[in-house]
């Protein structure tokens, strides 16, 4: 027996992996490839609504573009690429080996692109791909669905398997796998995000399990849980959906808030302020996501006495979230503040993200939110939350560790051409969603009245800039990891704190196979 | 996680106790989110739902003092083909007295088919003041081809109704369940 194992050589390096770096870059890449696959369903859905009328694609097969564009990006995008941020980054910022369960980890990975398959194949199947919108509501998914709506049930099977897996793997590693001294109160921000997420995970994603579940036994086995003819009820659907569905939202960006509480701190050369209301604010905002499903739905005609709850419940949500936004410009006051590539997405994120919470404080308002119910306003709010929160935060991510993990420094010019293209392409997109969606222009449509027309193709016009941004960024990477400039610090940025920042760059194969020494609290300098 | 360990290993002690975790939340939403959401309905009222069961009434004093005006509407689901309407659209009624309107069908096609008629009452607050001791909804209708039938309310409006409540509509909406009520005596 070899007395050292690096990795292995060729394919099957990766297919029987159990490294914890690998399987990060797996999921980082995958997540890349579906952030391009989700883009360019948004692309078609752009280009459709660039004039009023039909020009390019059917009323059907836009539907199946907006359907697919939203689950694509919300489970084949987002949520892997946390995942294999965490997969990449707990193990060294614990002072951990490895995960704690690395064969699983390999599982967790390779499940997830069948499944992805599976949902895509379903575009050439007779009747087309699921068209009922990200949230299939019932009887839209039951009755009146394609075929393919089978294959969409069992691909949503796998991949919660996949993401209950992936998390159940990352509490076992923050509670059995720490190095001696890493109390939980000294974890960075982003090991704490992610132990709460994954808690979520595993609370929420078998309720999804679920509600698919009682789908296929609606559609093939004569059951009658959302068929009112049977004395089921639609409505039920809806509650069922969005008790994983609020939760859900947070599984995308408490890992954000994690990635920003350790980037924020390193180019502002000061500790993150308030660590501890940050753990406690992000516990508060992962319970309270538990109570305040039902203001998806103030629509369906609910008693006052909920319609009341609902709305309170929810704006209580703004006082964790404020408590995080307050302490990241306390940070940055009076810090020695420099703007490389990671810290614009980073500033990027919280003045979007905090625009969009001001809107989804808008939407909770349950009087209110009666008009604002399913048209372009709420399209606008959740792609300031998922794309300038998520997005933005995952990108500084990339650019802030990428020259740890590959020991070549990114081209500082293309990242901040990417930055400010990104950041204007966004905007242009989705500032004037939140016009024609006050205006009354409903979501999910191919074609509107003619007074939305300007807005709707300034929109358009954004959505190609922020969208060949993304092929900006995709030659960045690979140029770096092929030819960039060699980077040997360990601390490769002067104001990064944490182990990650103490093995060698780029990171070894394996890490810390003896426990270090853990040296002064998280937050401290 | 507690005294009781599952494995030795704390890792994979962790990871059984969630997969635990991870299996009750997927039973609970079948064994508590669907009964308990039926059950809050029937009980609040919520979504107009009424009791699926003739209600027995209790002799009580009719209220001449209030009159209240109920409304049928009677709409047939997606694709049904039947001929469906209530033979009075609005009747004015005291609380406490019993009240009877009848609903007329009629199956067009050629083939005996099966009806379900499902009730909604709005507002919704009014669901569990309005009691019917016989109702038409309370089971399948099978009508033959060709054929017509009266199908028969019968329905009593409590006197505890809120008193801010003039107007009460009753909506039925009727689906086609052929296929599977066929389905089910196959499989007997």
């Amino acid at each position: 027996m070899a007395d050292h194992h690096g990795p292995a050589q060729g394919i099957s390096r990766w297919l029987f992996t159990t490294n914890h770096k690998d399987i990060g870059t797996m999921y980082l890449w995958f997540s890349f490839a579906m952030f391009l696959l989700g883009g360019f369903f948004a692309m078609v859905i752009r280009a459709e609504l660039f004039q009023p009328g039909m020009q390019l694609v059917e009323p059907g097969f836009f539907n199946q573009m907006t359907t697919l564009h939203g689950l694509v990006m919300v489970f084949g995008a987002i949520m892997p690429s946390f995942v294999g941020l965490a997969n990449w980054l707990i193990p060294m910022m614990i002072g951990a080996p490895d995960m704690a369960l690395p064969r699983m980890n390999n599982w967790s990975f390779w499940i997830l692109p069948p499944a992805f398959l599976m949902l895509a194949s379903t575009l050439f199947m007779e009747g087309g791909a699921p068209a009922f919108g990200w949230t299939f509501y019932a009887p839209l998914s039951t009755t009146y669905a394609a075929p393919s709506v089978t294959f969409f049930i069992f691909a949503i099977h796998i991949l919660g398997v996949s993401s209950i897996m992936g998390s159940i793997n990352i509490i076992a590693t923050v509670m059995n796998m720490r190095a001696p001294g890493m109390t939980y109160m000294k974890m960075p921000m982003f090991v704490w995000t992610w132990l709460i997420t994954a808690f979520l995970l595993v609370a929420v994603m078998p309720v999804l399990a679920g509600a698919v579940t009682m789908m296929l036994m609606d559609i093939h086995f004569g059951t009658s849980f959302f068929s009112a003819a049977g004395g089921g009820d639609p409505v039920l659907f809806q509650h069922i959906f969005w008790f994983f569905g609020h939760p859900e939202v947070y599984i995308i960006i408490l890992p954000a808030f994690g990635v920003v509480s350790q980037i924020i701190p390193a180019f502002s050369r000061k500790p993150l302020f308030g660590y501890a209301s940050m753990v406690y604010a992000t516990a508060s905002i992962a319970f309270l996501s538990f109570i305040v499903w039902a203001h998806h739905m103030y629509t369906v005609g609910m008693p006052i006495a909920g319609e009341l709850f609902f709305m309170y419940a929810t704006m209580l949500i703004a006082v964790p979230t404020g408590v995080k936004v307050f302490n990241w410009i306390s940070t940055m006051w009076r810090g020695a503040l420099s703007f490389e590539t990671p810290m614009l997405f980073c500033i990027g994120f919280l003045i979007l993200f905090t625009l969009g919470g001001f809107t989804g404080l808008m939407l909770s308002i349950a009087p209110a939110d009666f008009q604002y119910h399913d048209t372009y306003f709420v399209v606008a709010h959740f792609h300031y939350v998922m794309v300038a929160g998520a997005v933005f935060s995952m990108t500084a991510a990339v650019y802030y560790w990428l020259p740890k993990w590959c020991g070549r420094m990114y081209n500082e010019a293309m990242g901040k051409t990417h930055f400010w293209v990104s950041f204007i392409g966004f905007n242009i997109t989705f500032f004037p969603q939140h016009f024609v969606g006050l205006a009354g222009m409903p979501r999910r449509i191919p074609d509107y009245a003619l007074q939305f027309a300007d807005f709707n193709m300034m929109s358009s016009i954004g959505a190609f800039i922020y969208g060949a941004s993304q092929l900006l960024f995709l030659y960045n990477v690979v140029a770096t990891i092929v030819a960039g400039k060699p980077v040997s610090e360990e601390k490769v940025w002067d104001g990064a704190e944490g182990l990650e920042w103490t093995v060698a760059t780029p990171a070894p194969y394996h890490t810390f196979e003896e426990p270090p020494l853990v040296p002064k609290p998280a937050g401290t300098i | 996680m507690g005294s009781l360990r599952l494995s030795r290993v704390p890792a994979v002690d962790t990871a059984l106790k969630l997969s635990a975790v991870a299996a009750a939340m997927f039973a609970f939403v079948f064994v508590v989110m669907v009964p308990l959401y039926n059950v809050l309905c029937d009980a609040l009222g919520i979504n107009g739902k009424t009791v699926n069961q003739a209600y027995t009434s209790v002799p009580a004093l009719i209220d001449e003092s209030r009159e209240i005006t109920v409304q049928f509407v009677a709409v047939n689901n997606d694709g049904m083909p039947w001929g469906f309407a209530p033979d009075t659209r609005v009747m004015r009624v005291h609380p406490g007295a019993a009240n009877g309107v009848v609903f007329k069908a009629l199956n067009p096609t050629d083939n005996s088919m099966v009806a379900q008629a499902i009730p909604s009452v709005s507002p919704s607050r009014a669901a569990a003041y309005f009691h019917k001791t016989e109702c038409f909804c309370f089971e399948e209708q099978v009508l033959a081809g060709q054929s017509a039938a009266d199908m028969p309310l019968q329905f009593i409006v409590d006197q505890d109704l809120p008193r801010d409540i003039h107007t009460i509509t009753l909506s039925y909406t009727l689906f086609d369940v052929t296929d599977t009520a066929t389905d089910r005596l196959a499989s007997r």
